[in-house]
């Protein structure tokens, strides 16, 4: 059965490479800080679940410590120029499109596929990992198909792969490293204070005040721990499931489901989300590295506003 | 009282731009320590969850593949077609893909697109190539606040549009918190809730995104207004 096991030493071996190209680049002023970020790197995904929790606790610090004072540089890759992309963009037409989609494609095929198709008892891929398995599986094949088919030099993926990872630099790191902070804040009750705090100053007796506290509480707690899964229990159980639904009556479906959609705004307005919020940044070699974030507010408070309203207006009659 | 420290730390750290590793491992290790846990049980825990979680690094596996097809002019071709479609503008080629990815999402086609799959090789060049195209003089600055809203309208349709969809991670979550309080739902009473706000997300993200060209018109010069 394939699982994420197999991504992962797919992940540790391309990051291998990045590391190895990355030690021979020597326009790169800090090349060998940066070989060994990477490296580490590879290394969580190749051995990760053979190290204890405390080996991988030290191999975190590790990369943070490297990261984190300026260890990372960035190399130069050869590769084609604004004209060569340009001939080259004539030259292949559409066909450039046909293998952007076959991302997407391939991913949306495979999650379904993997699921039915059964070797022996078991099926052959996770059921539940059946997405990110495919979306792995759709950019190998991808990979392949477009350096063979656009007759690109063998190297150019791994070339081409460093030179982006590179502009993402650190921030390849952050989505993990958030993940894990929430799982210590969660050990810490961090989640049980703070809906402490908000259950104390909710207003009993004034439904509408309930329902803004609610809402404008998701959306604070998921900006402070990142995502709205660890926001809702906290709050459903604090004041949705209490307040809104035993005492005001609420319909329970519109109070939770409602409340997630308030929680989302919050989503939007974090650096702590760090894999929707400072991963397209980086991608996007955005020289502000909280710019989506800001172009996502004005939309994000109006949205908290409209489920504020929407709550109150449907969940209670 | 104290454990709310670690916030603290993040918050700040966060707004003075420090570097966000090191905001991230001091603040799990002042959480933790405050929590009264030794500094070996914080690392401990840090390094269990960041082993547990190395399934969101898989969207890096991506990169191989597009900075080839980049490499081949994945980013010109899409400049050569939105050159094609005159009413394209930038507002509207991303209200079209919002509609694409709510509904999509809807569906439950989450992974379909995102910022590696579509933003970064298609919409992003695509959205930034019609203002190219259609205004003069685009600055480095509104380059990159056309990048940047290319990714948030991936992300507000996807917020918005994937509740909509029965067995998405967040609605099995709510049905489990109020089985344990009692309350039995079934996932299509939550998911139709969602659907007033996903509406409500496309009128106004999208009105947002109309005015978004006018936004770029202000900023930078027309094209044919230019003698």
């Amino acid at each position: 059965m394939i699982t994420y096991g197999s991504i992962y030493i797919l992940i540790g071996l391309l990051f291998l490479v990045f590391s190895v190209l990355s030690a021979r680049d020597a326009t790169n002023s800090r090349r060998w800080t940066t070989a060994l970020f990477w490296i580490l790197f590879a290394t969580s995904f190749l051995a990760g679940d053979y190290l204890t929790d405390l080996g991988n606790g030290v191999l975190v610090l590790a990369m943070a410590l490297v990261a984190g004072f300026g260890g990372l540089g960035k190399g130069s890759v050869v590769s084609t120029s604004a004209e060569e992309r340009r001939a080259s963009s004539l030259k292949w037409g559409n066909l450039l499109f046909v293998l952007a989609l076959i991302i997407p494609a391939v991913t949306l095929a495979g999650t379904f596929a993997l699921k039915s198709i059964i070797m022996g008892d078991v099926p052959i891929a996770d059921p539940k990992q059946a997405t990110l398995i495919s979306l792995a599986i759709g950019a190998v094949i991808a990979c392949v198909v477009a350096t063979l088919l656009l007759r690109q030099p063998l190297s150019s993926p791994f070339q081409e792969g460093r030179r982006l990872v590179d502009t993402i630099g650190w921030a390849a790191l952050l989505p993990q490293m958030l993940a894990s902070l929430g799982a210590v804040f969660a050990a810490a009750g961090v989640g049980k204070v703070v809906g402490d705090l908000a259950t104390q100053y909710v207003p009993a007796d004034n439904l509408l005040l309930a329902v803004a506290v609610y809402c404008a509480g998701m959306a604070l707690f998921t900006m402070v721990m990142g995502n709205a899964f660890a926001a809702f229990p906290v709050l459903a159980s604090g004041i949705g499931i209490p307040l809104l639904i035993q005492h005001f009556g609420g319909n329970p479906a519109a109070v939770a489901s409602i409340g997630m959609l308030a929680g989302f705004c919050g989503t939007l307005m974090t650096p702590l989300a760090a894999n929707f919020n400072i991963v397209p940044a980086a991608l996007l070699d955005l020289q502000d590295r909280n710019l989506v974030i800001r172009m996502q507010i004005p939309t994000a408070l109006i949205m908290l506003l409209v489920n504020t309203t929407l709550m109150y207006v449907l969940a209670f009659n | 009282m104290l454990t709310l420290l670690g916030v603290a730390v993040v918050v700040i750290g966060f707004a003075l731009r420090l570097n966000a590793l090191l905001v991230v491992v001091t603040a799990a290790l002042v959480t933790g320590l405050l929590a009264g846990l030794s500094l070996v049980e914080v690392l401990s825990a840090f390094g269990k969850a960041f082993n547990e979680n190395r399934f969101v690094s898989a969207a890096w596996l991506v990169l191989p593949a597009i900075g080839v097809l980049e490499r081949a002019g994945l980013q010109e071709r899409a400049r050569h077609i939105i050159g094609q479609f005159r009413l394209l503008t930038t507002g509207r080629l991303l209200l079209i893909y919002m509609l694409f990815r709510q509904l999509t999402a809807a569906t439950g086609l989450v992974s379909i697109a995102g910022h590696a799959q579509t933003v970064k090789p298609l919409i992003a060049p695509m959205a930034e190539a019609a203002a190219e195209r259609d205004h003069a003089d685009l600055k480095p600055g509104e380059r990159d606040r056309i990048k940047a809203m290319a990714a948030a309208t991936d992300n507000i349709a996807l917020f918005f549009g994937e509740d909509v969809f029965l067995a998405i991670g967040s609605i099995l979550l709510m049905v489990g918190t109020l089985k344990a309080s009692g309350i039995e739902l079934a996932p299509f009473d939550l998911s139709m809730w969602a659907i007033p706000t996903a509406v409500a997300a496309f009128a106004v993200h999208g009105a947002r995104l109309l005015l978004f060209d006018r936004g770029i018109k202000q900023s930078s010069g027309r094209k044919d207004a230019v003698p």
